[in-house]
């Protein structure tokens, strides 16, 4: 029964741009899904291993850059000569991956020797460093100036260029990365990430060991959210310092809270409404400083009256 | 050696107000364990009260400061009151979740309020700077550095001296015996959110008139503030005071001999770097665990 819904939802939402004939709604739901792949990387983090990571985007950006600039190809002279020619785009959306995914190793290493408000504010330092790094670093970045002209990806003779194709694309990852979760979180490491979440010195007393799993986790979760953010860059094709704003960590942050931290469905649930929140209020001629208004009050009444979540509210509900 | 010495005056006319932000935050974090990401908007908020009681409404210099001062005091009481006064009891994540709303609410709303144009404030202070043989500094920075001396100086006589400062001692070293000792703990969280936010005003008051004040202002002056807790150690006075002076410091340094662009990201890697080698600030010998 609930296969078979899944399934049917699945059906609906490939279906979606044979029926629909607006072409900026398309694009709506093109972003909407790149940022639930985002959410849904977070969500493994913040929800199952319970690490709040505000520095998210991060990984986010460094795969777009990644991905944008393997895909133009860029030289250097600073801090080393290199010049490295333009590759095909699914081969620079690989590279884009493991970017993100070797930076998640690495401040994965440093940052979870912390815990709690000092594992937030480390990850938090560290995409403003990044940030900066890519304002700053006009050499390889263009800075404020921008990756411009970036190409859409093509494979197999087909060219991810209209916005149905890139429609399907992004669903085929989110599907891909919803299975990965799920099937990583049955799995004995996703158990250790919940023990650990649950009760760290009793996870660590019968064996875990922490660190080599929190980093794990943030490797699987920087490498998704990497590949959600090359598929923004061939997608908008346009990459600019703004993707590190803290903003769009934010949006991560109430998709995944709102949904349902720690639940599959989630980041999916609260990816739909953030995503399409902001059309309805702009529907509504609400100005834009207006809407982030009622985003930062909604986040506060959602830790008031559904700390868990919309989706394991649900769930208490129908059992 | 002139230019060494001039990056340090100006590091030292800086330091004061990092030091009224980091003695704000720390106090919070101290004794209500709230990381409290609404301390850039009260110094933004600071700021804009300065604007609004000089340029709006022609009162005194002089005068507004004090009273910018006291709103935010009043800001922060009213927002202790409406959103943490129920969530003592949470955990840290979820008033952490809880004051990333507010800040968010906030910031577009002084963005809503006073647009995004950026608003400069004038001072009475002589435009001609105050030389000192090879160096040279603004007047109005002197002004900055005295007053957020001497309000780092009434933060500590506040906390040391007074009944309402030992009852916050108390608080921070153990809530529930301090609770059974007949100190009210949500009172004594109100007055210390609203002295902690009063700080933040104060040095948005000071610094809003030297540089102008525009509605994202607070976000590095927010962590800004992180950077100065996490040099002198989570909870710890004197470590803020004296991490605020090192930050401004390393920023002018880095600033004056790396490249300017990269003057805000001082802090930043001065947060990593420290958590890497030294995890409980330079100054604080508790051991940091949640």
């Amino acid at each position: 029964m609930k296969a078979a819904a899944t399934a049917a939802f699945v059906v609906v939402l490939a279906s979606v741009p044979l029926w629909l004939d607006n072409a900026y709604f398309l694009h709506v739901l093109i972003v909407t899904g790149i940022f639930i792949i985002a959410a849904m990387s977070l969500n493994l983090l913040l929800g199952y291993a319970g690490q709040l990571s505000l520095g998210h985007v991060a990984f986010f950006g460094i795969g777009a850059y990644a991905s944008a600039l393997v895909s133009l190809g860029f030289k250097l002279t600073f801090p080393f000569e290199i010049e490295v020619q333009a590759k095909p785009v699914w081969l620079a959306m690989l590279m884009g991956m493991l970017a993100a995914g070797a930076s998640g190793w690495f401040i994965g290493r440093i940052a979870f020797k912390v815990r709690g408000a000092y594992f937030v504010i480390v990850s938090i330092s560290f995409v403003e460093v990044v940030r900066l790094v890519a304002v700053n670093w006009v050499e390889l970045t263009q800075g404020p100036m921008a990756l411009n002209n970036i190409p859409p990806l093509e494979v197999w003779g087909i060219t991810f260029l209209r916005k149905p194709a890139n429609y399907w694309l992004v669903l085929g990852v989110a599907i891909a990365s919803y299975v990965l979760i799920r099937r990583l979180v049955c799995s004995r490491a996703g158990r250790a990430m919940v023990a650990l979440a649950e009760n760290e010195p009793l996870a660590t007393s019968v064996g875990i060991d922490v660190t080599r799993y929190l980093v794990l986790a943030a490797v699987v979760s920087a490498t998704m959210a990497g590949a959600a953010g090359a598929l923004y860059a061939h997608y908008v094709r346009i990459v600019d310092p703004d993707v590190f704003l803290f903003i769009y960590t934010v949006t991560m942050v109430i998709m995944v809270i709102t949904g349902g931290k720690g639940t599959l469905a989630g980041p999916v649930v609260g990816g739909l409404i953030f995503g399409l929140l902001p059309e309805g209020l702009r529907a509504a001629a609400i100005a834009p400083e207006a809407q982030w208004i009622v985003y930062g009050l909604l986040m506060v009444l959602v830790v008031y009256f559904l700390p868990r979540g919309i989706v394991p509210a649900f769930t208490k509900i129908r059992g | 050696m002139d230019q060494l010495l001039q990056h340090g005056l100006n590091a030292l006319m800086l330091g004061g107000t990092y030091a009224l932000l980091g003695i704000g935050l720390t106090l919070i974090f101290g004794i209500m364990k709230v990381v409290n990401f609404t301390h850039g908007e009260l110094y933004a908020f600071g700021a804009y009260m300065m604007y609004a009681l000089v340029m709006l409404l022609g009162v005194s210099f002089f005068v507004a400061l004090p009273l910018a001062i006291a709103l935010g005091v009043a800001l922060g009481a009213l927002l202790e009151l409406v959103l943490l006064r129920r969530l003592r009891a949470a955990d840290i994540d979820t008033t952490m979740l809880v004051m990333i709303g507010a800040w968010i609410a906030l910031q577009n709303a002084e963005q809503l309020a006073w647009t995004g144009v950026a608003k400069s404030i004038s001072t009475p202070f002589p435009a001609a700077p105050l030389v000192i043989g090879p160096v040279s500094v603004a007047w109005n920075r002197v002004f900055v550095l005295v007053i957020a001396l001497i309000l780092i100086f009434v933060a500590y006589l506040v906390i040391n001296r007074t009944k309402l400062g030992r009852a916050m001692r108390a608080t921070f070293q153990d809530r529930d015996t301090a609770a059974l000792m007949g100190v009210r703990i949500g009172n004594i969280h109100t007055a210390t959110f609203a002295l902690g936010s009063g700080l933040a005003a104060a040095a948005g008051a000071l610094l809003g008139p030297v540089f102008v004040a525009y509605p994202s202002m607070g976000d590095l002056a927010a962590a800004k503030a992180f950077a100065v807790v996490i040099l002198g150690g989570l909870g710890s006075i004197p470590g803020a005071t004296l991490g605020g002076f090192i930050l401004a410091l390393v920023e002018e340094l880095g600033a004056g001999y790396v490249s300017s662009g990269y003057r805000d990201a001082m802090g930043f890697l001065l947060i990593i770097v420290i958590l890497l080698f030294r995890p409980t600030g330079l100054f604080a010998r508790k051991e940091r665990v949640g």
